[in-house]
């Protein structure tokens, strides 16, 4: 018996490349990697997000958790500096979804949806947090959404807590839009 | 502006072209219309009483009234993107389809890129280079922001690319060892750029001129190895300069592994043809295919476009 592997130490994630995610549990290699079924479950129970929505993307991770939809395919893993869109933060407690993410992929979203009046809207577009005590959905994470030329969108990523939401709006995406 | 008397001859009208030369440039936004219609950005804009016109030759292509595109809630959701009017003709010119392999090898800080993605509607894959790792990061924002996915970002040196992250020599059916099309928006002297940048002549030297040369016919040459054959390489400058233009052109016409095409610019855009004659020199005829954008024609910055095909 020479089977070297079976002694060594499991295959860490490698923050320097972008490796596919396995489909399923069953192939899953890398410790705590999610897989592509994880995600797409995940943006459908927390924001109605329908899976096919995905049939057009691999699933990727660089970094701890940091996890990218890319819209063909490509060999696995990959040493380049991007990789299509991040969209997820994941291997922590509440996976955070990201701004851009949001912004392209949650158009459709029906659950854990905020929908801003004007003030509001400017007020999370700068990135300052606000009192909401008319939300009465889930804590967590939400999507910020307002109306604009004729239809809903969302803006970015919203933490619900304690009567409050919080604007995630990244310093470089701030806008003051009065 | 000193520099610029030198292309008196090549000119017509050359009091026209130095009084533009001197007049700031309009604030110029493309609607980025993977995310909204144009239809939908311009309500959005109206409603907010954003005064803008669209362009003569591109309904999506808008000027504004006022300076800067930054604070409006259409460019918030990555409905509009910054970019200037003349710099729209490149992608054009490359005409990418949705599902093919591009490469776009000096890319940042993406206005080109950008517009390369929403023409191949996010869909194939769209290889986005540069070899200066801060200007990446800008790149970067800009395609995430857009809410492009079909971008792959590499920080190379463009004139020795190399396939070997893409699995090239594997017997991965996922490699990709060849583009179907590339866009070479070459470093260059930016006298073009004039009207932005009072002072982009400041630095301006023969020397440079000559350096830089050097480096667009290395990049440019590598377009052409790595992109198959039948396929469209499409080579832009921001400068007036013809060492810059077409002597890199006839440079690699002469290596023999690619061809002039023709490209007719947009209708409503005018533009004058690629000089065949310059300071002693004469170059391949097909170069006046290419096309030399003048700032007094469509009272724009100034730029130079040529598409070759790659026959070997
Ligand atoms: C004209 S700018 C590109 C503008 C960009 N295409 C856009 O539309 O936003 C030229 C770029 O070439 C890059 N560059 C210069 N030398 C290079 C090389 N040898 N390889 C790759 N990129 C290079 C510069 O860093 C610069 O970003």
């Amino acid at each position: 018996m020479t089977d070297a592997d079976s002694n060594a130490d499991p295959p860490e994630n490698d923050g320097q490349q972008f490796d596919r995610l396995p489909a399923t549990a069953d192939e899953r290699v890398v410790p705590g990697r999610p897989t592509r079924e994880e995600v797409v479950q995940w943006w459908d129970q927390r924001f109605g997000v329908p899976p096919e929505t995905w049939d057009g993307h691999t699933f990727w991770e660089k970094g701890n958790g940091k996890i990218w939809a890319f819209a063909a395919d490509v060999v696995s893993p990959i040493a380049v500096e991007g990789l299509g869109l991040r969209i997820l933060r994941a291997r922590q407690e509440h996976w955070k979804p990201s701004t851009n993410a949001v912004q392209r992929f949650c158009r459709d979203a029906t659950e854990n949806v905020v929908v801003l009046d004007g003030d509001e809207a400017a007020c999370f577009a700068r990135g300052d947090d606000q009192e909401l005590p008319r939300w009465d959905g889930d804590w967590g994470y939400v999507v910020a959404a307002h109306e604009i030329a004729g239809d809903v969108e969302p803006i970015g990523v919203g933490l619900y807590l304690h009567g409050e939401l919080r604007s995630t709006v990244p310093k470089g995406r701030r806008e003051d839009l009065e | 502006m000193q520099p610029l008397e030198r292309y008196a001859s090549l000119v017509d009208d050359f009091d026209a072209f130095r009084a533009a030369c001197e007049r700031p440039l309009p604030s110029v936004v493309r609607v980025n219309t993977l995310k909204a219609s144009i239809e939908r950005a311009r309500e959005a804009l109206n409603a907010e009483g954003v005064a803008y016109e669209a362009t003569d030759w591109h309904p999506g292509v808008l000027r504004l009234d006022e300076r800067g595109p930054g604070t409006s809630w259409p460019y918030f959701h990555g409905w509009l993107h910054g970019q200037e009017e003349v710099s729209a003709l490149p992608a054009l010119a490359l005409d990418p389809q949705p599902g093919e392999v591009v490469w776009d090898a000096a890319a940042a800080p993406g206005s080109k890129t950008t517009q390369l993605a929403d023409l191949m509607d996010d869909e194939g894959v769209l290889v986005g280079n540069d070899n200066n790792l801060g200007r990446l990061s800008a790149l970067r924002h800009n395609a995430e922001r857009l809410g492009i996915t079909n971008l792959v970002v590499t920080n190379q040196d463009a004139r020795n690319f190399s396939f070997k992250p893409f699995g090239d020599r594997t017997d991965d059916a996922k490699r990709i060892e060849a583009f179907d099309k590339a866009l070479v928006d070459a470093p260059c002297s930016c006298e073009g750029t004039i009207r932005k940048n009072p002072d982009a002549l400041d630095r301006w030297s023969m020397t440079h001129v000559e350096s830089v040369a050097g480096i667009q016919k290395g990049i440019l040459r590598r377009a052409i190895q790595a992109t198959k054959p039948g396929g469209t390489v499409v080579y832009s400058t921001c400068t007036f300069a013809p060492e810059e233009n077409e002597a890199v052109l006839d440079h690699v016409l002469d290596e023999g592994d690619c061809e002039m095409r023709e490209w007719d610019a947009p209708d409503g855009f005018e533009t004058d043809p690629g000089v065949t004659e310059w300071d002693g020199e004469t170059y391949d005829p097909s170069v006046e295919l290419a096309h030399r954008v003048y700032p007094h024609r469509n009272d724009t910055g100034g730029f130079f476009c040529a598409k070759l095909e790659v026959t070997a």
